[in-house]
């Protein structure tokens, strides 16, 4: 039986999960940046394949996601970074994109190179439950899993999500799209308890975080949080040299969720 | 055919943020529809309001010139504000009403249905905000104003192509962030599953009314329907009611420059199969997935994909999709002027253009029926730029 990678990430107290957009600024500052995270104490790295028209994204990874394009970064090159990083780490990776550039580079093609290359799982936010079918029953034959969010408006659809879930359950904290915000959503302890009644994968919240005080706060509720916004900023910062400032960044966010 | 699909197209890929409301709007749909308080309250708005039924107007100094087909202009650009758009939002307002919301925010391309949402939103005393690409509000300025007048907020886009696309971007994004009393209205019958059902059938009234009016003047069906196509309202309202019957539908994409340059808004003749704005369809898009820019002189066209209905009836081959280009729109914007004093708006004389090719070729004794979609007074100022004359509004 096929065991995912992705539980390894919440074996050492709350995981800390990172973001950042595959290619920005540019494809070759990518394996360094994920080598960073991981061995400053990233449980998780969510690599975001770049697509043209990010609906569900803030200005901040937008951006990221313009830079990446307009720097040449294409699908195979980033199964191709993620191939180099598996020579040095064994750290859970997930890619995070939109459904078209998966659709276009067809289902089959794309969840074997998934698991030729490593990577582990797969977030799709334009992929709703109703919709899931088309791309589950491909990526689970190459054991990559599906990750499912839940929103503040899912209701009781959480719990049908969340029987469902593989790999994490992603709670999505608060409306609207990525960003940092000051107020994380008051809805995320009711989510987390729905779920928890009906699965045992775990559950990571993300949408909004970006300090050490909201990641110790929200690691209080959930199993895992996932930052984005806050280091897609500092990539767009400082460039390619964003290498020591990201270690300390993702250092100090694990401290927090370790205390 | 699944619930929400037209053949392989359609379906509902949103975020999870937004399916709880997609799944109510739906129940509401199917609930209102069959509701005669509701049907009465919107045809009472369409007569007494919109100004239905619009014209059938036998066009007869451009039948006598091409020498062909009867030609017979379907006259949505008389209803009030100046277009089809009008029927879908008055549709939708009153639904959004009846299902509790206070604010409608809506995409706009040419500015035509961001100024239908903003009058229905004054009419029934809803909040207004409309998002409108960078490059539109430039080329679209009166719209701007108008929508402004109307009390509606007018959101600049400032991402990516800044047009349609990027507009609709937006406006989803704004629904993700404040769904609870907010309804999306789609413009077009794109989007995610109700809302290409929703809108056709509030567009559907323009089919009909032809039926019944092409019977009364020919005492027969028409030969061929022609409309331009966007995401495709205005076609899919005139076509719908006539998809069992043996008519010819030909559907005008926005060519810009040509399908063979880079510069062009035709989905069907230059796009590929993709998932996008919540729909499986064709989209303009390269060989990765990322949505291409698309460009036409006309804005209302200028979006990259197409609705799922017309994706299905291009596949089965029921309806023909012709790409024109903005030459050929603008030769016929001033045609109809000059033939019929009539000045559409620059989506419509996309079909204007399909007309002219065909009905010389076409039996004197054949009918065709031409939407005129809308009217044309908001792409004078571009139509002159076009033919190098700096006109300001």
């Amino acid at each position: 039986m096929y065991m995912s990678n992705i539980p390894r990430a919440f074996e050492d107290g709350k995981a800390f999960i990172a973001f950042l957009t595959g290619g920005d600024p540019r494809p070759d500052c990518t394996e360094r940046f994920v080598l960073d995270m991981a061995e400053a104490g990233a449980d998780l790295i969510e690599i975001g394949i770049p697509f043209s028209d990010p609906i569900a994204e803030g200005p901040a990874i937008q951006a990221a996601n313009m830079r990446a394009l307009a720097s040449g970064t294409t699908v195979d090159r980033l199964f191709d970074v993620v191939g180099s990083v598996r020579r040095s780490t064994d750290v859970p990776i997930v890619f995070m994109t939109y459904l078209n550039p998966v659709f276009r580079y067809g289902y089959e093609r794309f969840f074997r190179r998934c698991r030729d290359s490593g990577v582990d799982g797969i977030i799709i936010p334009d992929l709703p439950f109703e919709e899931k079918r088309e791309v589950s029953c491909v990526s689970g034959r190459y054991g990559v899993d599906l990750i499912s969010m839940v929103a503040p408006t899912s209701g009781k659809r959480i719990a049908s999500i969340a029987r469902e879930a593989e790999g994490f359950l992603y709670v999505v904290s608060s409306m609207g799209v990525t960003g940092v915000r000051r107020d994380i959503g008051t809805g995320v302890e009711a989510m987390v308890r729905m779920a928890r009644e009906v699965t045992d994968v775990p559950i990571a919240v993300g949408f909004g975080i970006g300090t050490p005080e909201q990641a110790r706060e929200i690691g209080g509720l959930a199993d895992g949080v996932i930052v984005g916004s806050a280091i897609v900023e500092i990539l767009s910062e400082h460039g390619p040299d964003a290498g020591p400032v990201l270690r300390d960044y993702v250092r100090r966010m694990k401290d927090s969720l370790s205390r | 055919m699944n619930k929400g699909r037209y053949g392989v197209h359609g379906g509902q890929y949103v975020p999870e943020t937004l399916m709880n409301e997609i799944l109510s709007l739906e129940g509401s749909y199917e609930r209102l529809r069959k509701d005669p308080g509701f049907t009465a309250e919107l045809d009472a708005l369409l007569r007494e309001y919109a100004g239905r039924p619009s014209l059938l107007y036998y066009a007869k100094n451009m039948t006598e010139d091409l020498g062909g087909a009867r030609i017979y202009l379907k006259r949505e650009d008389l209803n009030h504000t100046g277009s089809h758009k009008i029927n879908n939002v008055l549709g939708q307002a009153l639904l959004a009403k009846r299902m509790g919301k206070s604010r409608l925010i809506a995409e706009t391309g040419a500015g035509q249905h961001g100024v239908a949402t903003a009058t229905a939103a004054a009419l029934m005393g809803l909040e207004c905000d409309i998002f409108m690409g960078r490059h539109d509000m430039e080329r679209q300025s009166l719209n701007v104003y108008r929508m402004r007048l109307l009390g509606a907020e007018v959101h600049c886009v400032d991402s990516g192509t800044m047009t349609l696309k990027d507009a609709v971007n937006e406006a989803m994004k704004e629904w993700t962030r404040r769904v609870d009393d907010t309804l999306y209205v789609f413009g077009s019958v794109m989007g995610p599953h109700p809302f290409p059902m929703i809108v056709r059938d509030f567009q559907r009234v323009i089919g009909k009314e032809v039926r019944q009016q092409i019977m009364e003047k020919e005492g027969r069906l028409p030969d061929v329907l022609v409309a331009c196509v966007g995401g495709g309202s205005n076609a899919i309202g005139l076509f719908y009611d006539f998809l069992g019957d043996d008519v010819r539908l030909l559907a005008c994409e926005a060519a810009g420059r040509g399908v063979d340059t880079r510069e062009t808004a035709a989905t069907i003749a230059t796009g590929s199969p993709g998932i996008f704005h919540g729909m499986r369809s064709y989209f303009c898009q390269d060989e990765s997935g990322q949505i291409s820019p698309v460009y036409s002189i006309s804005a209302g066209l200028d979006y990259p994909g197409i609705g799922p209905e017309h994706a299905y009836l291009h596949d089965i081959g029921r309806a023909e999709y012709i790409p024109v280009t903005d030459g050929q729109a603008v030769a016929a914007f001033e045609y109809l002027a000059r033939k019929e004093g009539i000045i559409c708006a620059v989506e419509s004389a996309h079909a204007i253009a399909c007309a002219m090719d065909l009905a010389p070729g076409m039996p004197k004794d054949s009918v065709m029926v031409v939407n005129l979609s809308g009217r044309g007074d908001k792409d004078v100022a571009s139509i002159a730029r076009y033919r190098g004359e700096d006109v300001h509004e």
